[in-house]
């Protein structure tokens, strides 16, 4: 089961600058000294759950994050983030952007090879290219690629990319994961991408994990690189459990079955916080915590007529108590969101108008708007119509279940009556985000390093495939979204994204609820585990196990 | 004895046709449009032409008597199709990768849960109302009446959190593939020990309960009363004459008890994280793949329908009354 | 009748049982005035505060208190029990004596159509219809009713099999009732008792369902309470609320418990001749 449902709006999701990253400081049993010094250790074996299938090991055409989560250790990309979310290179060596950001030339590492021998060269890139744009390969991420007006590899190592329009956050889209040519090419020209073996039991990547073997339902090996461009990887296994019941992924935590959970695997935050507090627990796992880069929203359809006004929206926004939503559902561990961005991020504006937690204002709003009188149960009417709207989110995530009975305690005080409707994530997507049959939704976006968010915002993109489902149409923030993703000055950037920041705070198409903080725990026996901006995951290959500690010898 | 089973097999043909017809009705006269999983991705920009491609190829785009007859055509062919979700792997082959567990998961705890129910069912008919009923009475009834989530959760909580003893979820043991055969047997059976535990303390009621009711109906019965009379002893009786009869009415209820206990493996392999039909049938739902879940039902109705086929047959031979008076006891 | 209330009052824990469901009964009844809080109404300085005088059964994970949510939600779990069962056994009475009444073809065609049901898991059905449908409580109990009928479809038409050829059922035939007549007057009525049976057995199994529902996510939806889906958020947090599992856990557990307990003593002193065919209920309920 998904838990978050809005994905990134790129492939990478990483996160938009880090605020205060922190270690959590309750842990106990870290006894063993840690000092620079200490040399790596290769070994051991590490085992992470799964709370559902993967659909596909080709992670450019598969878009549920557990797919993404193996696919990841499986391939590279041209360019990765470093901790503190800066730009580095992987497969390329260097690049070179243009002032104009039209243009975009990789230099390519010579010494990369494929997990079958073969060498990476600028063909695969550009094979990766044509991949993207063929309308026979289902992919959600063609938008990046078709920007592209041509892609040029005048020697094997070097790829030059020329984009139609300049596109800020071009660089951002080259984290899309290489495929080999040599093995793909006859499937992705047959339309058959989906049904190649490299898709499901024959991966073949660059990246720093080989895939060893796989039992669908139970579990997928893999094993260590060991020839991998940037050194072998310490850990020598990783073993992904498919376990689709997250209160079962809690009790094999406690019984030391797994070596990590998360969010993605169904920690909750009252689990993190109150369950993991005793002796035993506190010496086997380090708890992690730092500001994630999702926001969970509560999002209008504009085109209903409840929600046309902008000040019914304001007063609901004033309605909802978020400080009382925050502790109740992650028990204070996130932040109140003011727009799309996170706090602290070079792109956020602290300076947009607030809604404090305040009913008296909201029903003179609402009084304002029309609704006025209240019928015997003590709901507004208007018209004959009483406010009742239904509140759509997905079934799975106990979060949005507990973010949704909130709002609908708190609505109901200012005579709003809400019902809740928790609708599994494939029909909640299909019969009622796409088809826009919903009052309102309880959903959660991942935002990426660059702020770019033409998809979600602009009026363009109100299709039912596009993500603008609230509908949502503003001629200024369409003119600013235009403008904002063809510079690449940051300073220039920056007045444009602020000011939208004011525009949607003032409409309140969403109501922003918080940026939650992501609360992984990992096996207090892994050494390397760093944090930063760039979550926590990004620097995988370096985490070790001193010998004495490791558990699973298999080698 | 050949004849009848053929009859018997003739019989079940229409069922098999009906099999597939409600399989295939309970999705498609529910609201909504069949279209690919590939749509619910937020993200998805699908062009026109890909969502084209894929409805032609699952005939989305014909009217429901025509694919309900090109569903059949593949079937017969046992072409399931290919699964809706974005791995687009042939039915079939999902379908038989949990297959085998969910029979052998299934076939231990029919086993376990006659070899439980009948002795109790026999001692506490023989001895009605009396303590051992009633203790066995309520034992029972609170295996069937706590929620089968619930009781998993305090049996991993009690013998795996806790104590240690046995493994809390999957099939084997992650690094089962280093261990010696043995061990790996021993391994394999004791990650089968909570969750066959959950189901058996389940259902015993049922077969007890019917055991305890058929074996005091045929105690009242004449035949017995004159074994008796004869001065039999009390053990001839109920174990030779009584029970026999007692047995036969159990053996046409197994094929009955079969949909129940699958069922009943939904819950189980969700919670115990054991890659069977339960649970690809519960993922097939979530992501409304239509082709697996069809394929889910036809496969598993037609098992049945096989069980309870074996099981009219096998009557059949130990009853030859049946067999010759070509009705059915049971109706 | 008499005979019959000797014989069910002989057996102590059918006695017990029928006392409990009339409790539970009540409670679901007076609801509103039995708890002592708002059953959905948030506050988050209480989460799963344990059990005190406030709150006698504590508070759950978004504050609430857990003894008004079970006060609450045992409307609607015995809701989802009675009506579903009631759909089922309409459908049952309706489709059983038609069979049983007219016989030939129309008798073989229904069988046909109960073993046909009989072969589907009743869970994966209820998975595959529910997946599909906007989730309500009314859909709940309907897909629960409308996948329950066959064991009521059979009991009816083995009564009517029987009945059709007692006296006063050949003698009305004889003086010129209509079928319809014969059936509503004459046959239905003494068909009755072992449908009594078969519903006192449908309810538990139903409240069973509907929590396993609920475990899945498929069941009523939020904030409403029923004891399936206390039980399946408290499961979570078993180790530091105990409250939130034990309490719903034993109101489900008491409940089916009665029932059939109940089910099994009204069957118990009725006509021997039905017990069999009623014993089958049993096992299919799950």
């Amino acid at each position: 089961m998904r838990r978050f449902a809005g994905r990134a709006l790129a492939c990478l999701a990483l996160l938009a600058g880090c605020a205060a990253c922190a270690r959590e400081v309750d842990s106990a049993g870290d006894d063993a000294p840690r000092s620079a010094s200490e040399r790596p250790a290769d070994g051991d074996t590490f085992i992470r759950p799964l709370v559902g299938n993967i659909s596909g090991l080709i992670p450019n055409i598969t878009s549920d994050a557990h797919s993404h989560e193996v696919g990841s250790l499986i391939y590279d990309s041209l360019v990765t983030f470093n901790r503190d979310q800066r730009f580095i290179g992987q497969l390329a060596e260097s690049w070179v952007q243009s002032g104009d950001c039209r243009r975009l030339d990789f230099k390519l590492r010579r010494d990369v090879r494929w997990h079958d021998g073969r060498p990476f060269t600028a063909e695969d890139v550009a094979f990766t290219y044509r991949t993207m744009i063929d309308p026979k390969t289902p992919t959600s991420y063609k938008d990046d690629f078709e920007a592209i007006e041509r892609l040029e590899t005048p020697d094997p190592y070097t790829v030059s990319v020329t984009y139609t329009k300049p596109l800020a956050r071009s660089l951002m889209t080259w984290g899309m994961d290489m495929l080999p040519k040599h093995l793909l090419e006859g499937f992705v020209r047959a339309g058959k991408l989906r049904e190649a073996p490299q898709n499901w039991n024959q991966p073949v990547g660059t990246g720093p994990y080989k895939f060893a073997s796989m039992r669908p339902g139970e579990k997928i090996v893999l094993v260590a690189n060991k020839d991998y461009f940037e050194g072998r990887p310490h850990l020598s296994r990783v073993v992904f459990r498919v376990i689709p019941s997250q209160s079962t992924v809690f009790l094999e935590l406690k019984a030391k079955g797994l070596d990590s959970a998360s969010i993605l695997s169904g920690l909750t935050a009252l689990q993190f916080t109150r369950q993991t507090g005793y002796h035993a627990f506190r010496k086997a796992y380090h708890k992690y915590r730092y500001p994630s880069n999702s926001y969970t929203y509560l999002g209008f359809n504009l085109k209903r007529p409840f929600f046309a006004d902008r000040r019914v929206r304001q007063a609901i926004a004033h309605a909802i108590d978020k400080r009382e939503l925050i502790d109740g559902v992650v028990l204070g561990l996130a932040r109140e969101a003011t727009g799309p961005y996170k706090p602290g991020s070079w792109a956020y504006n602290p300076n947009v108008k607030a809604y404090p937690y305040d009913p008296p204002r909201a029903r003179a709003l609402l009084a304002e708007a029309g609704w006025k009188d209240t019928n015997d149960e003590g709901i507004l009417v208007r018209d004959g119509t009483p406010f009742a709207f239904e509140l759509y989110t997905n079934q799975g995530n106990d979060e949005r279940k507990k973010i949704a009975e909130i709002i609908q305690a708190d609505l109901r005080e200012v005579g709003i009556a809400v019902e809740i409707r928790v609708i599994e994530w494939a029909s909640f997507i299909k019969e009622y985000v796409k088809k826009r049959r919903f009052d309102a939704v309880i959903l959660g976006w991942n935002i990426t390093p660059d702020p770019d968010q033409f998809t979600i915002w602009h009026s363009s993109r109100m299709g039912p495939d596009d993500l603008n489902t609230v509908s949502y149409a503003n001629p200024e923030v369409d003119r600013l979204l235009e403008a904002g993703r063809q510079t690449c000055v940051q300073a220039e950037r920056k007045q444009y994204y602020d000011r939208i920041q004011e525009i949607l705070a003032e409409d309140q198409p969403y109501v922003f609820l918080y940026f939650r903080d992501a609360l992984p725990v990992i096996s207090s026996r892994v050494r390397g585990v760093a944090p930063g901006a760039a979550g926590i995951s990004y620097n995988f290959r370096e985490w070790w196990v001193p010998r004495p500690q490791q558990r699973y010898t298999a080698e | 004895m050949l004849l009848y089973a053929l009859r018997r097999l003739l019989l079940a043909l229409p069922l098999l046709i009906g099999i597939t017809f409600v399989s295939f009705a309970v999705i498609h006269l529910a609201p909504g449009d069949p279209t690919a999983i590939a749509q619910t991705d937020p993200e998805g920009r699908w062009t026109p032409e890909l969502i084209k491609m894929m409805r032609e190829q699952w005939d989305l785009d014909k009217p429901l008597h025509v694919q309900y007859w090109r569903w059949i055509k593949r079937l017969v062919q046992l072409d399931f199709g290919r699964s809706f979700s974005q791995d687009g792997r042939p039915v079939i082959q999902k379908i038989g990768e949990r297959l085998p567990v969910t029979l052998l998961l299934n076939l231990i705890e029919m086993i376990i849960i006659l070899l439980l129910a009948i002795p109790i069912g026999v001692l506490s008919a023989t001895r009605q109302y009396s303590l051992f009923d009633k203790v066995t009475s309520v034992f029972v009834f609170t295996g069937f009446a706590t929620p089968d989530f619930w009781l998993a959760q305090l049996f991993v909580l009690l013998f795996s959190v806790e104590l240690g003893w046995l493994p809390i979820s999957g099939l084997r043991h992650v690094n089962a593939e280093y261990f010696t055969w043995w061990r790996q047997q021993w391994d394999f059976l004791s990650h089968l020990v909570l969750p066959i535990s959950v189901v058996v303390f389940g259902g015993l009621a049922g077969f007890s309960r019917y055991m305890r009711q058929s074996m005091l109906e045929v105690v009242r019965q004449d035949y017995v009363q004159s074994a008796r009379a004869k001065g039999l002893s009390e053990r001839v009786v109920i174990g030779k004459h009584a029970l026999r009869n007692a047995l036969m009415p159990v053996v046409t209820i197994l094929g009955l008890s079969l949909p129940g206990l699958v069922g009943g493996s939904v819950i189980i392999e969700w919670i115990f994280a054991i890659p069977g039909m339960g649970q690809l049938m519960v993922q097939s739902a979530f992501e409304r793949d239509y082709p697996v879940i069809m394929g889910n039902l036809v496969i598993v109705a037609t098992l049945t329908l096989l069980a309870n086929l074996a099981a009219d047959i096998a009557y059949g031979v130990v009853d030859p009354r049946i067999r010759f008076g070509g009705r059915r006891a049971r109706r | 009748m008499t005979r019959f209330r000797r014989a069910f009052a002989r057996n102590r824990l059918a006695v017990i049982g029928a006392a409990v469901v009339l409790a539970l009964v009540a409670i679901a009844v007076l609801a509103p005035v039995l708890a002592p809080w708002n059953p959905n109404r948030p506050d988050v300085k209480k989460i799963l505060d344990a059990p005190s005088g406030r709150h006698p059964f504590g508070t759950d994970e978004l504050g609430r208190d857990v003894l008004s949510r079970i006060v609450y939600g045992a409307r609607v779990s015995l809701a989802v029990g009675f009506v579903s069962v009631g759909i089922a056994t309409a459908i049952g009475i309706a489709l059983g004596s038609t069979a049983g009444y007219l016989g030939g073809l129309v008798d073989a065609t229904i069988m046909r159509l109960v073993d046909l049901m009989l072969v589907f898991p009743r869970f994966f059905l209820l998975l595959a219809v529910l997946a599909f449908l906007k989730p309500s409580i009314w859909t709940i109990m309907a897909v629960i009713g409308l996948t329950g009928w066959m064991p009521v479809t059979r009991l009816v038409r083995a009564e009517f099999l029987a009945l059709k050829e007692r006296e006063f059922v050949v003698w009305s035939q004889s003086i010129g009732a209509s079928g319809f007549r014969v059936v509503w007057r004459h046959i239905l009525p003494n068909a009755m008792a072992p449908v009594l049976v078969a519903m006192t057995l449908g309810i538990p199994a139903a409240i069973l369902l509907e929590s396993g529902l609920s475990f899945l996510g498929l069941g009523v939806q939020p904030p409403y309470a029923t004891w399936g889906n206390i039980l399946s958020q408290g499961r979570d947090h078993i180790e530091i609320a105990w409250w939130l599992s034990v309490y719903p856990g034993l109101f489900i557990l008491i409940t089916v418990l009665s029932y059939n307990l109940l089910g099994e003593g009204i069957r118990d002193a009725l006509d021997p001749r039905l017990r069999q065919a009623v014993g089958r209920l049993v096992v299919r309920s799950r």
